[in-house]
């Protein structure tokens, strides 16, 4: 077959037809791939709540409540258990990290107490920042967070004035980032309880 | 068939697209912190490339010499998209992990360097077989890549432990490391083909 | 008009030889060494001699067996580099992490582009800089007995930290400034905690004093970077003499900016070279991630060497018009 000349209908021509069954594809491939895209990332959501809240017989995401804590969104999903309030998973981020944005998901007993958290996204530098999501958890010294009330407990590194957790080494930026999202989260909690009070 | 075998082959050693033709450094940089991310990084691009190949040489007498470019990427970027829409739907971790690199295959050099220097000139066949060697060449590079890149920095090879993480050296798994990884690797390339 | 006199062979050699100038650089930097292994005790000189004897065996390997060339290790600049590196260490850090710096300080810092002369980066600073990105806590852990000059001001902190002491530069980028009861005098003589040859502010000093009289380095480089480093340090409301003495700034200005390959040739290119060298300092000590910046200052404006050479070119002699740039 000749190669077709280089003339005004001719490139219009080509170029149309190129981009209409190029469209068609990507539409028909949309088509197909959009609700696993969507059940992927609802199933991640529930995942990472099932993960850190305390156990409960609810749907957390439908009875979710938002707010705002230093201009950034907090989701509280309450659990229940019976109807009655065991604890809640609460999503919250932080611009503060090494490398900006942290989002993390976080579980509270009733009463505040931190069940466990699951770090959502992170851009921190590998090997330092990234331990978070293990540091926090490890036993040793007064690392983890786990089981630990911010109430009762300063949620800040050993290094300031007053903190009584300790950050990872070489990576206090991180870890200040991390507590810090993480006294947001139990603040929304709280906001939360009060608003469900009246 | 001695054609076909040589057409293969040569993307992956004579004209491997990392080691001597310095093509995809945006991608081969980026994504090389382990060897598993090298690795499907290679992957990725490799089925873009083969899929692209294949349909520019389809239609290279469809297409007008003076809109070919366009042409070309108007293909490469829906086979990209369709792959990026996939890795959305069924494979969230590669998601996570490659993220950005994805869609940033439609301006790998190698896929439009590919169409123009051989899919648009060769036949169907030919073409495929060409994407297919410069996909595994690609890959092979980058798997190396990440390997060294992996071991060094962590002590670990496709996740498994050789050594404990603290004696890994953390700049390799960081930008500079790439840097330095890919000079001595291109280094030592260079030295064996010259004694070959 | 007799400007220029050219005269017939012979002449008279004024003795002068690349090793001779290694050799006096390493005669310098014997006083801050004294002071390195009297504030640190033994680990000082261990880490010391395995730095200096893995920089001469990475530099002998190379030489021997892929250059194919006569020997070079008697030239004196691998065994400078070897000290430098280990000025830049502390002196707990674990021996094979010493190794690796060695080898890469050699290896990939002078020998990837050719050897002593064609490379663009201070070896010893490349191999520290490798360390502290590599092994960011080990290299940022500093022994906890030396009594350090601020002790009384954070005793809290010091306490707190109590497995890893801090240096100074640590406590003013943690945002603490309660630095008032530093005691000067413990700073300037080595009572203080850091790297192994950024203690000694006194020795450094009289280092600078021998390379200057010997005329194995001029001034320009030296005084324009701690100028600067002052000036910017009073600037951005710091204590410019905290500064200086604190952290790596006079073991940077003295033996490591000062490095002939790495540094332009011209004077008033150096000047700007030292300038530049103080101002990025502070700017990373005040706005940057790492407590300090002297080594990355460094290296930054070694990259730069090459075009500020080419900028900064003396007119040939006789020539009217300076040539353009192309």
């Amino acid at each position: 077959m000749k190669k077709l000349e280089s003339t005004l209908p001719n490139m219009i021509l080509s170029l149309g037809i190129i981009t209409v069954i190029a469209g068609a594809l990507l539409g028909w491939m949309y088509s197909i791939t959009k609700e696993p895209i969507e059940q992927q990332a609802q199933a991640q959501q529930q995942a990472a709540i099932a993960e850190v809240a305390p156990k409960f017989d609810n749907d957390p995401e439908a009875e979710k409540w938002e707010t705002e804590i230093g201009g950034l969104p907090f989701t509280v999903y309450p659990a229940r258990e019976n109807g009655k309030l065991v604890g809640a998973a609460v999503k919250g981020e932080t611009m503060n990290g090494f490398a900006g944005e942290i989002v993390v998901m976080c579980g509270f007993e009733a009463d505040g107490t931190v069940k466990d958290y699951r770090v959502l996204r992170q851009a921190e530098t590998p090997g330092l920042g990234t331990k978070m999501e293990m540091w926090f958890r490890d036993p040793a010294g007064a690392r983890s967070v786990i089981g630990k009330n911010p109430d009762a407990t300063s949620f800040y590194v050993t290094k300031d004035a007053g903190g009584e957790i300790d950050g990872i080494t070489a990576a206090t930026i991180s870890s200040r980032a991390f507590l810090e999202t993480l006294r947001n989260a139990f603040q929304a909690y709280k906001d939360f309880e009060k608003n469900q009070g009246k | 068939m001695k054609n076909y075998w040589k057409t293969l082959y040569n993307g992956i050693v004579p004209g491997n697209p990392v080691f001597v033709l310095l093509l995809g450094m945006c991608a081969t940089l980026g994504t090389t912190s382990s060897a598993y991310n090298g690795l499907m990084m290679g992957v990725a691009t490799a089925a873009v490339l083969v899929c692209s190949n294949v349909v520019i040489s389809l239609i290279k007498n469809l297409v007008p010499d003076k809109v070919r470019i366009p042409a070309f990427i108007v293909v490469i970027a829906s086979f990209v998209t369709v792959l990026q829409l996939v890795v959305n739907a069924w494979l969230p971790s590669l998601n996570a992990s490659l993220g950005i690199f994805i869609p940033l295959i439609v301006v790998n050099c190698i896929l439009l360097g590919r169409a123009e220097a051989f899919a648009s000139k060769n036949g169907i066949f030919d073409s495929f077989l060409d994407g297919l060697g410069t996909g595994l060449g690609f890959t092979f590079a980058l798997v190396l890549l990440g390997g060294v890149r992996e071991i060094l920095g962590t002590g670990m090879i496709f996740g498994a432990k050789i050594f404990p993480e603290d004696y890994g050296m953390l700049l390799f798994v960081l930008a500079p490391g790439a840097f330095i990884a890919l000079g001595y690797l291109i280094a030592i390339v260079n030295k064996i083909r010259k004694t070959c | 008009m007799n400007k220029l006199t050219i005269s017939l062979s012979p002449h008279i050699h004024s003795g002068g030889s690349i090793s001779r100038c290694m050799w006096n650089v390493v005669i310098a930097m014997m006083p801050a060494l004294a002071v390195a292994i009297w504030t640190f005790g033994l680990p000082a000189l261990q880490v010391t001699l395995i730095s200096v004897a893995a920089c001469l065996a990475t530099e002998w390997a190379v030489t021997r067996y892929m250059f194919h060339r006569p020997c070079t290790l008697a030239n004196g600049s691998a065994l400078i580099t070897g000290i430098l590196l280990a000025f830049n260490l502390p002196s707990i850090l674990p021996w094979w992490m010493v190794i690796i710096g060695a080898i890469v300080a050699i290896g990939i810092g002078k020998m990837s582009f050719g050897g002593l002369g064609c490379n663009i980066w201070n070896p010893a600073l490349v191999g520290r800089v490798f360390l502290l990105i590599s092994f960011p806590a080990a290299m940022t852990t500093w022994p906890s007995g030396v009594q350090s000059a601020f002790d009384g001001a954070t005793g809290s902190s010091q306490q707190a930290n109590a497995s890893t002491g801090a240096t100074l530069l640590t406590h003013l980028n943690g945002g603490d400034t309660s630095m008032a009861d530093y005691n000067f005098l413990d700073m300037a003589i080595g009572n203080m905690n850091g790297s192994l040859g950024e203690v000694g502010g006194i020795a450094i000093l009289i280092g600078l004093a021998y390379l200057l009289l010997t005329r194995t380095v001029t001034w320009h480089i030296p005084v324009s970077m701690l100028g600067s480093a002052a000036l910017f340090s009073w600037a951005f409301g710091g204590n410019p003499l905290l500064d200086l003495f604190a952290g790596g700034l006079l073991l940077g200005a003295v033996f490591m900016a000062t490095d002939y390959v790495t540094s332009p040739m011209t004077r008033s290119g150096q000047l700007l070279f030292g300038f530049m060298i103080g101002f990025i300092t502070i700017i990373i000590r005040r706005f940057g991630a790492y407590p300090e910046g002297v080594s990355f200052a460094i290296l930054l404006m070694n990259s730069f060497v090459p075009l500020i050479n080419k900028y900064m070119r003396p007119s040939v002699f006789g020539e009217k018009e300076r040539r353009s740039l192309s």
